[in-house]
């Protein structure tokens, strides 16, 4: 154990939340790496949606002065952002599931490092992955008409409100802290944006659904994201944060990282009791 | 000199619903000892390293660590331990050196300390051949050694290892060992699960009994065994011989005996200190009893912890006298 003396000696004694967070973040990038196949599945899902829902329901909605397509690629945008609740939880939940955490736990590093190297990893993911989507919307029809700033800021919103949905399942999966529970639930929440005007525009459903839909968190992103790619402006007598969708999304956002990441951290370092 | 205890716990009280884990659970552990905690299934071994590492939270009572609570200093606790618990905690996804590299980088190792380090210990443990496959590729005990290594990535002041050779095969069990007398030989202190009581023997200076959430005895291994007596055991010729001799064993220990009509013996645990071999030959004898063998030794420390813990068998055993401090 001579190595393990001298590797004793080059410990460093402080550990920061960053440094290990980055070494989580690593973890998860390289789970991807070994078993690309579950990211893939996940991405190939909204294209899977836009071709069918694009292409099927498309004939059959006609929507005046727009083309559904390009309606629904920046819906099927923020339903994946929105989509951070079921990644998240089902990660965490089974990390702790198969007693990873459990290490996590005993050793001496920051308590936030495990949450935050997790949304972290999901952030660059989403980043990446929503590439493809891109491609194949631009392919059907659908088209950035706004400035590219307003385009970047479009991402940038998209992004955010990932993280911010993410640190949200990363909560759930620590509540419920079994991995096919999580599954379970986690397919359950395709309904969230069936409820919003990610797919459908919010306009002619029934009171109290349309009010439920235009309150949605989703429906603020996506009217966020076809307002500033230039695709639609937001319909101006609906609730107030799809009315205001940049501003709405940004105050969701800020809402659910407000709450959901010091409950995260502090159930993450107090276990599962 | 005053002892110092690397581990020390009073009234450890824990209870999931219904059942109640620990009942007041006392247990110190001087620096630098090797102490064994025994007990059957459900007695609360691993709740009580749960506890011990941070882990879950004590309902009532309190632990300290290395000098830290375990509550209220818990991040001094991690810095102070090493732990292997009773089920893996590894990411499967992940390979062995993957894993032992990134629980390296949280221990704060860096850059090429990281990478040799987790090098060594897989080769220690045997698997640098499966290093670079997914975890969850391995057998039981490669993954419980891969669990081991993880537990020793820094030499911990103090080592916790719940049942650490459960499923390995007699050579990973001796590479354990040797790594817990390696390990207590430079002035760690290891609290050890186990219920291999062999285990217990070989490595611990002392051992705590646990029943049903509570300490039922501690002590040196040794001293266990003298709490108990010896264990009389004789071989008779034939099956009808059995009941006189167990009679004959019964009026001379006080114990009731057990038989074994395919072994044709019957054993008995003898608490009385001046009962000799010759003297049970002799009544035995006298009684008309063939006998082909006969014995009188130390009890195994199964026989321990059997009788200490009432169970196995479902006899109850006479009081046991408590060893004076
Ligand atoms: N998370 C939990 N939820 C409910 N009950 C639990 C939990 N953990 C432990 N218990 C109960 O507490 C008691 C003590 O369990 P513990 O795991 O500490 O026993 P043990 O001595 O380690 O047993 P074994 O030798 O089987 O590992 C058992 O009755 C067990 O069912
Ligand atoms: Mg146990």
């Amino acid at each position: 154990m001579t190595q393990a003396r001298e590797a004793t000696a080059a410990r460093t004694v402080t550990s920061t939340p960053l440094a290990d967070g980055c070494a989580v973040l690593g973890r998860h990038l390289q789970r991807i790496k070994a078993a690309p196949g579950v990211l893939i599945l996940t991405q190939t899902m909204p294209i899977t949606m836009l071709l069918f829902f694009g292409y099927v329901f498309g004939s059959a909605l006609a929507m005046p002065g727009q083309e559904y397509r390009a309606f629904l690629v920046p819906g099927l945008l923020a339903a994946t952002a929105a989509n951070g609740i079921m990644t998240g939880m089902f990660q965490s939940a089974q990390d702790c599931h198969r007693g990873v955490m459990d290490r996590f736990r005993t050793l001496p590093m920051s308590r936030t490092a495990v949450p935050l190297g997790q949304t972290a990893a999901d952030l660059l993911t989403t980043a990446i992955g929503m590439v493809p989507l891109i491609l194949v919307g631009l392919a059907v029809g659908w088209r950035i008409e706004g400035g590219p700033s307003a385009a970047l800021g479009g991402f940038g919103l998209l992004l955010l409100f990932r993280f911010a949905t993410s640190w949200l399942g990363c909560w759930l999966g620590l509540l419920i802290r079994n991995e096919e529970a999580a599954g379970q639930l986690g397919s359950a929440t395709f309904i969230l944006p069936l409820l919003s005007s990610a797919y459908i525009p919010t306009d002619n459903l029934p009171g109290l659904l349309r009010t439920v839909a235009e309150w949605n968190p989703i429906s603020a992103m996506a009217a966020a994201t076809r307002d500033l790619f230039g695709n639609a402006a937001p319909s101006a007598d609906a609730a107030w944060p799809a009315a205001h969708p940049v501003a709405g999304t940004l105050a969701w956002s800020a809402a659910l990282l407000v709450v959901f990441v010091p409950l995260a951290v502090r159930r993450h370092a107090r276990g599962g009791e | 000199m005053t002892t110092t205890y690397a581990v020390l716990s009073e009234g450890l009280e824990k209870r999931y619903g219904d059942v109640h884990a620990l009942r007041g659970l006392d247990l110190a552990v001087a620096e630098g000892a090797v102490c064994g905690v025994l007990g059957p299934n459900g007695a609360g071994k691993t709740t009580a390293v749960r506890i011990l590492t941070t882990l879950t939270a004590p309902d009532g009572g309190s632990a300290r660590v290395a000098g830290h609570d375990v509550v209220r200093e818990a991040g001094a606790v991690r810095a102070a331990i090493g732990v292997t618990g009773q089920s893996a905690s590894v990411d499967d996804e992940l390979s062995g050196r993957q894993n032992l590299r990134l629980f390296g980088r949280l221990l704060g190792f860096r850059g090429e300390a990281v990478r040799r380090h987790a090098d060594a210990l897989l080769e220690r443990f045997e698997l640098t051949e499966a290093a670079d496959r997914p975890a969850r590729t391995y057998s039981g005990g490669m993954r419980r050694r891969l669990d081991l290594a993880a537990g020793l990535l820094t030499r911990p002041q103090v080592l916790f290892l719940d049942e650490p050779s459960t499923g390995l095969d007699p050579h990973s069990r001796n590479q354990i060992w040797a790594a817990v007398r390696e390990l207590a030989g430079r002035g760690t202190t290891v609290l050890l699960t186990t219920q291999y009581l062999e285990e217990a023997d070989q490595l611990a200076d002392d051992i705590v009994l646990i029943d049903r959430g509570r300490a039922a005895q501690r002590g040196s291994p040794a001293e266990l065994k003298a709490r108990i007596g010896s264990y009389a055991e004789v071989v008779v010729a034939h099956a009808s011989a059995l009941v006189p001799a167990a009679a004959v064993l019964d009026r001379l220990t006080g114990a009731e005996p057990v038989l074994d009509h395919e072994r044709r013996t019957v054993g008995a645990v003898a608490t009385d200190t001046t009962l000799t071999l010759p003297r049970i030959v002799r009544e035995l004898d006298a009684a008309g009893v063939p006998l082909i063998d006969a014995s009188l030794r130390p009890p195994t420390l199964d026989e321990v912890f059997l009788r200490l813990t009432d169970r196995g068998d479902g006899r109850t055993s006479p009081p046991l006298k408590e060893a004076t401090a």
